[in-house]
């Protein structure tokens, strides 16, 4: 099936390729334009992008597989970041990430099978200070608690 | 604290965030006075004289680098890097959120020392609230006169772009972000040449960090004096320095380099929660070997943290406390490292997986004693040998870990796993790590 990005989303398409010198710098930001279109990365938006931007589909598709951070198909409506580096680690992550998993009763990188959460264990947030910390879709928790998540996971539609 | 913060000063106020606040508090008024009144290479020499260092992690001297542009016309660049993301530190987010319009007139001021008509602003993925923030920023230049064409009357001219990542520690190395900007996998490439002979686009390009070009406007402002009145001979000026892990008050301390360590941890810091006693300290974010409870009486400036066999870095200052297995901890450094190794150099993406893999089974009774030099052998052989640090960057805390706990390491052996696992006592010990 193929998709296509409407009239406003394809203005900002080409006012942000003019802000580069040669349109394969315009990449990343046009994937971002496709993951809040098509709300994830699928292969079919990848080969949208690809022909926007004149490039070949394989190139596209092997830039995307390197970053972590795009959206993936069959992810849930929330997906919950829980960041296990370091500093968070030594504040209770794991802890987070055990309780969540319970809580859930998915794993790390799964679903649950009402489509409400993904649980995605990840690196530095630069939420050290604030640890444990976890990102739930674009917005940071910190200073975790197990009372504080079970509000938030009571809470999310 | 010693010195009343001048980078922080403003983060936390309500809407410090708005031209509005930052106009109020004379804001863009350095930038007017150095474009209207300056030569670029007045400018450059204030910020050499200055002796301002990369607030990245480097260190390397901030005029020096301008100066390496070539003088020949073409398009060349200013790209900020506001990827932060070694484990430990969190100050670019918080200028980025409390005080974008400081580090844009530093964009401008820097851009304008330096010859640069175009600026990116590479901001890591998961910032995005972040983003916006500064993109709002960025709007509200252009419309005060501050970006665009003929800039005050100047005849200077600089656009000014946020280029958000997408999840990659790599890409906060200079070379491997302009390979993200031009729109590839992060990779980083072979110097020389230096982005600012070669950067992005082929062209000369300098990178700078958010705190380091955030200090560009105050150096300007208050003068050289005040700035070397602060700090050491080598490491003047004031930095941010982010402290987390096993303090009761974990957070930003903006000090004076040459700041003593102690001093931060027990009296900013309010001294170790749970009053624990402190093991060691990571003082210069994840990559920086490590420093045991011997050690500890170090000031915090570059040449300081050098001497004593570690490093400055990004000022990210991590604290483990005694509940802390060591193993555990060094295993969820490399952990790191194995997972955001780009794949191009060998001893890199091997090297580091196989270090994570010893150190998991080490942690979990499968160690045999012949590991330990399996493991340090594995990371001499990972320094120097590839395009970028990230391998050094993984090797260095891999043997401090080693040379300075190498006792628990045997114990985890001679035991067949983890100590303090099996006592197990939630009150004595942190929690698990990896």
């Amino acid at each position: 099936m193929s998709v296509r990005f409407d009239e406003r989303t394809l203005g900002e398409f080409h006012r942000t390729v003019a802000r580069y010198p040669v349109k394969e710098a315009a990449l990343l930001p046009t994937l971002r334009l496709a993951e809040r279109e098509f709300g994830s990365i699928t292969d079919d938006a990848m080969i949208y992008v690809a022909e926007l931007l004149d490039l070949p589909p394989a190139k596209v598709h092997g830039v995307f597989s390197f970053y972590t951070h795009f959206r993936r198909p069959g992810w849930g409506r929330h997906v919950l970041q829980v960041c296990c580096t370091l500093p968070c680690a030594l504040r209770g992550a794991q802890d987070i990430v055990g309780h969540l998993k319970r809580r859930l009763g998915i794993d790390v990188g799964g679903t649950t099978a009402d489509g409400r959460f993904t649980l995605l264990k990840v690196e530095c947030l630069a939420s050290c200070g604030t640890a444990p910390a976890m990102q739930v879709n674009d917005a940071y928790h910190e200073n975790l608690t197990i009372e504080q998540l079970d509000a938030l996971l009571a809470r999310l539609p | 604290m010693s010195a009343a913060p001048v980078l922080l000063e403003h983060v936390g106020e309500r809407g410090s965030h708005t031209m509005e606040h930052y106009r109020a508090r004379g804001g863009w008024e350095t930038a007017k006075r150095v474009l209207t009144t300056m030569k670029p290479v007045e400018v450059l020499e204030v910020v050499k004289a200055s002796g301002l260092r990369g607030r990245g992690g480097a260190g390397f001297p901030t005029g020096q680098k301008w100066s390496f542009v070539p003088k020949d016309p073409g398009p060349k660049y200013l790209v900020c890097n506001a990827d932060e993301s070694e484990p430990g530190t969190f100050k670019d987010r918080a200028l980025l959120e409390g005080d974008p319009h400081l580090l844009l007139e530093g964009c401008l001021i820097s851009a304008y020392a330096a010859g640069l008509q175009t600026c990116y602003i590479y901001i890591r993925g998961e910032f995005v609230t972040q983003a916006v923030t500064l993109e709002r920023a960025i709007q509200e230049a252009y419309a005060g006169g501050f970006f665009g064409r003929d800039i005050l009357g100047s005849g200077f001219s600089l656009d000014v772009t946020v280029h958000r990542g997408a999840g990659a520690y790599i890409c906060g190395e200079e070379t491997g972000l302009l390979s993200s900007l031009e729109g590839g996998r992060g990779y980083p490439k072979i110097k020389p040449p230096f982005p600012a002979v070669k950067g992005l686009f082929g062209r000369p390009t300098v990178v700078n960090n958010v705190e380091t070009l955030a200090t560009v406007p105050l150096i300007l402002a208050k003068g050289v004096a005040w700035f070397r009145g602060m700090g050491t001979e080598k490491s003047p000026g004031p930095k941010i320095f982010c402290v987390s892990g096993h303090v009761k008050r974990p957070g930003l301390y903006e000090l004076p380099l040459g700041y003593p360590l102690m001093r931060l941890l027990y009296e900013d810091c309010g001294g170790p929660w749970r009053d624990r006693p402190i093991k060691a300290v990571i003082p210069g974010g994840s990559s920086a070997p490590v420093l045991d409870a011997s050690e500890l009486e170090v000031k915090l400036d570059f040449e300081s943290l050098a001497a004593a066999g570690s490093m400055l870095g990004s000022g990210g200052v991590i604290v483990l406390d005694e509940g802390t297995c060591m193993v555990d901890a060094l295993w969820n450094v490399l952990r790191f490292y194995h997972h955001e190794s780009c794949g191009q150099c060998t001893p890199c993406r091997e090297g580091t997986g196989w270090i994570e893999r010893i150190l998991g089974r080490i942690e979990h009774g499968r160690g045999r004693m012949e590991d330990l030099k399996t493991v340090e052998e594995a990371s001499q052989n990972m320094m120097g040998k590839t395009i970028c640090v990230l391998a050094d960057a993984a090797a260095l805390p891999a043997l401090s870990f080693l040379k300075k706990f190498r006792a628990e390491f045997i114990r985890h052996l001679e035991e067949q796993g983890c100590p303090m696992r099996r006592e197990g006592e939630p009150a004595g010990r942190s929690p698990q790590l990896t």
